[in-house]
């Protein structure tokens, strides 16, 4: 953990700015889901952004990978605008990994194909070498022995670390959690909380949707707030969980905290 | 503290296993069963032993004129006697051999698809698809290489049968794909444009569009411009069997769920990409039965071609049995032609299972 402490210094963090929203809204037709987003995320943090269901998190991170369109603001993500430029969005989704709530796993393919996919025919890598990356990957989130088998066959938990492994293998410089583990039986968690951490100790710039205050004490940098599509408070996990400045916020904490 | 003893397993009671175990849980489980069970015995029993009695024990198998049955069970003969013309139409008999080559070739090519360990299928399948036909052209129509030509109209029989629906199968799937990914794209033109074709062929029934094709056509056509009736069959088919495919591919393109397009996309894989290693794999996957079926219907639907004057083995069948030395040994014609269409389709309903099986990853949908 000592790592992680200092990592979390502020002053050991660089000045590089890999995501950065300036005044981003969204609409789902006439319904306005995102007001006003700002935020800038330096290389190597981690946030971890929570707020009722509904409030607009998943929509907010999936706008950083473009799976979602904003339609006023700025998104910069390591110097690319996301615009309509399929050029720019592809740029995006190369250095932009993703890991969803239900996994996502590509079903008809086995967990060896499921890492190799993305890095020989995005990155175009030669297979075997595409094999080699996917095995250390596997190695990394500690399944190396299920490359053969098909998602279909492994338990939750382990078809999650999969999918962090799949992500991982194209080699991004930021990776977005969507609840990760709340999909998940209770005994599964830890092995992808663990999993995470053990990213975040590497210097992995990170962007969670979780409600695992655990994981956001231990290992976030700073705590988001979301509700009713607006980001209402932003602190580090410190002052944020000791001392919330909202109303909303406490109450959330509260109903999150006591059961 | 007394320490746990695992319950050791115990044998199942034998009225549950065994043939008896069987009988009792399947044939007589209930009286409504039972009752069913003896109806359908008995059933069996009126219809099953005349049957056999007809087709095989009184039966005429060998001989050359319709003099050689007299014992009152199935005539044979007479589908003995026809036996090439049912299998390769007007063809002249000194071409048998290139349509025996033909298909052997086919067969000899597919083998290797079918061995696990053989690592040149996709080159092997392009080569079937794309290749063989050519050479398969070749044979049957000739005109080159020192063969005979055969004009198109005298094919026919089986032969003709396995060429319409072959090429019906080859080319409706991929068209069908391509048009239910189109009606499912969000650009307004290709979707309209999909939706149109689709609904148009799926409104008329195939005999028009035959008919359309062999009499209408020629109609617009310049005076004198040659359009081989066959080439207009084959187009009509396929163009009618696409919009069929399109409509079962989209169904299995609905049947995904939108988390594999967003990890597909989130990984960076782009519209054809995602569709060609991740949907369409699943898509199609999905609803193997539904395309074999459509395979089937297919296969029986290319009897229609009789109507406009092509004779596949239906249409062999028909002409034989007006032939008045042959009089009255319809049944046997058709129940020969009806044989020789159930094992087609019946192998390719095997097939299917087979193929689901084999894809089946244990993933439960
Ligand atoms: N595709 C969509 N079309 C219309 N409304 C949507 C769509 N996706 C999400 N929403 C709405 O947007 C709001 C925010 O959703 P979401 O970002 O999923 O919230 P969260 O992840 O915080 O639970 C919700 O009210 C949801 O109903
Ligand atoms: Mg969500």
């Amino acid at each position: 953990m000592a790592e992680t402490e200092t990592a979390r210094d502020p002053n050991t963090l660089s000045e590089d700015v890999v995501i950065e929203i300036n005044g981003m809204h969204k609409w789902y037709g006439e319904f306005h889901v995102l007001k006003d987003i700002n935020l800038t995320v330096r290389r190597g943090e981690r946030i971890v952004i929570c707020g009722p269901s509904g409030s607009g998190k998943s929509t907010m991170i999936r706008c950083i990978n473009r799976l979602e369109e904003h339609q006023r603001g700025q998104i910069i993500v390591d110097g690319t605008e996301l615009t309509d430029d399929i050029k720019h969005i592809d740029q995006v989704r190369k250095e932009v990994g993703m890991v969803f709530q239900h996994f996502n796993l590509f079903p008809h393919l086995s967990v060896l194909e499921n890492c190799c996919l993305a890095p020989i025919w995005v990155r175009k890598m030669p297979r075997r070498e595409a094999e080699e990356v996917a095995m250390q990957y596997l190695e990394k989130v500690k399944i190396p022995e299920q490359a053969q088998k098909y998602p279909g066959q492994l338990s939750g938990g382990q078809q999650q670390r999969v999918a962090i492994a799949r992500s991982l293998c194209m080699n991004p410089n930021i990776m977005l959690f969507d609840e990760p583990t709340s999909a998940l039986d209770p005994e599964m968690i830890k092995e992808v909380l663990d999993t995470m951490v053990e990213l975040a100790e590497s210097g992995m710039t990170m962007l969670c949707v979780t409600h695992e205050m655990g994981f956001a004490k231990t290992v976030a940098n700073r705590v988001i707030f979301m509700d009713g599509g607006e980001i209402i408070e932003e602190n580090e996990p410190e002052t944020f969980f000791n001392h919330p400045r909202h109303d909303r916020t406490k109450l959330f904490l509260s109903q999150i905290l006591t059961h | 503290m007394k320490e746990h003893v695992p319950h050791p397993d115990l044998p199942p009671p034998i009225s549950n296993v065994g043939v008896i175990g069987w009988l009792r849980s399947n044939l007589f489980s209930s009286w409504l069963n039972t009752g069913l069970t003896l109806l359908a015995s008995y059933l069996i029993y009126l219809s099953v032993p005349p049957l056999i009695d007809w087709a095989f024990l009184r039966a005429d198998w060998f001989g050359d004129s319709r003099d050689a049955c007299n014992s009152g069970g199935a005539c044979w003969v007479f589908v003995n006697v026809r036996f090439d013309q049912f299998m390769y139409g007007l063809y002249p008999a000194a071409g048998y051999w290139r349509i025996n080559l033909a298909f052997g070739l086919l067969v000899l090519l597919a083998i290797p698809l079918f061995i696990e360990r053989f690592n040149h299928k996709g080159l092997l399948a392009a080569a079937i698809l794309f290749l063989y036909p050519v050479i398969a052209f070749q044979l049957f129509a000739g005109g080159s290489f020192g063969l005979e030509p055969v004009e198109t109209t005298k094919w026919g029989g089986l032969t003709l049968t396995l060429i319409l629906s072959g090429v019906g199968i080859v080319a409706s799937l991929p068209i069908g794909i391509i048009l239910a990914l189109g009606r499912r794209s969000e650009m307004p033109i290709v979707k309209s444009v999909s939706v149109v074709f689709i609904e148009f062929w799926r409104g008329v029934p195939l005999i028009t569009v035959l008919f359309m094709a062999s009499v209408m056509l020629p109609l617009f056509l310049a005076e004198g411009s040659h359009f081989d009736k066959l080439l207009r069959a084959m187009i009509g088919i396929v163009l009618f069997q696409s919009a069929y495919m399109a409509e079962v591919v989209r169904g299995g393109l609905a049947a995904i769920p939108k988390g594999q397009y967003e990890a597909a996309e989130a990984l960076g894989l782009n519209y054809w990409k995602s569709m060609g290693l991740i949907i369409l794999p699943q898509a199609l996957k999905l609803v193997i039965p539904g395309i074999v079926n459509t395979f089937i219907a297919l296969f029986k639907d290319t009897t229609l071609v009789l109507i406009i004057g092509l004779f596949d083995l239906l249409g062999m069948v028909q002409t034989a049995i007006t032939d008045s030395n042959w009089l009255g040994f319809s049944i046997e014609g058709y129940v020969f032609a009806a044989l020789i269409f159930w094992i087609f389709c019946f192998s390719m309903s095997r097939y299917s299972q087979a193929l689901e099986r084999k894809l089946h990853t244990g993933h439960a949908r």
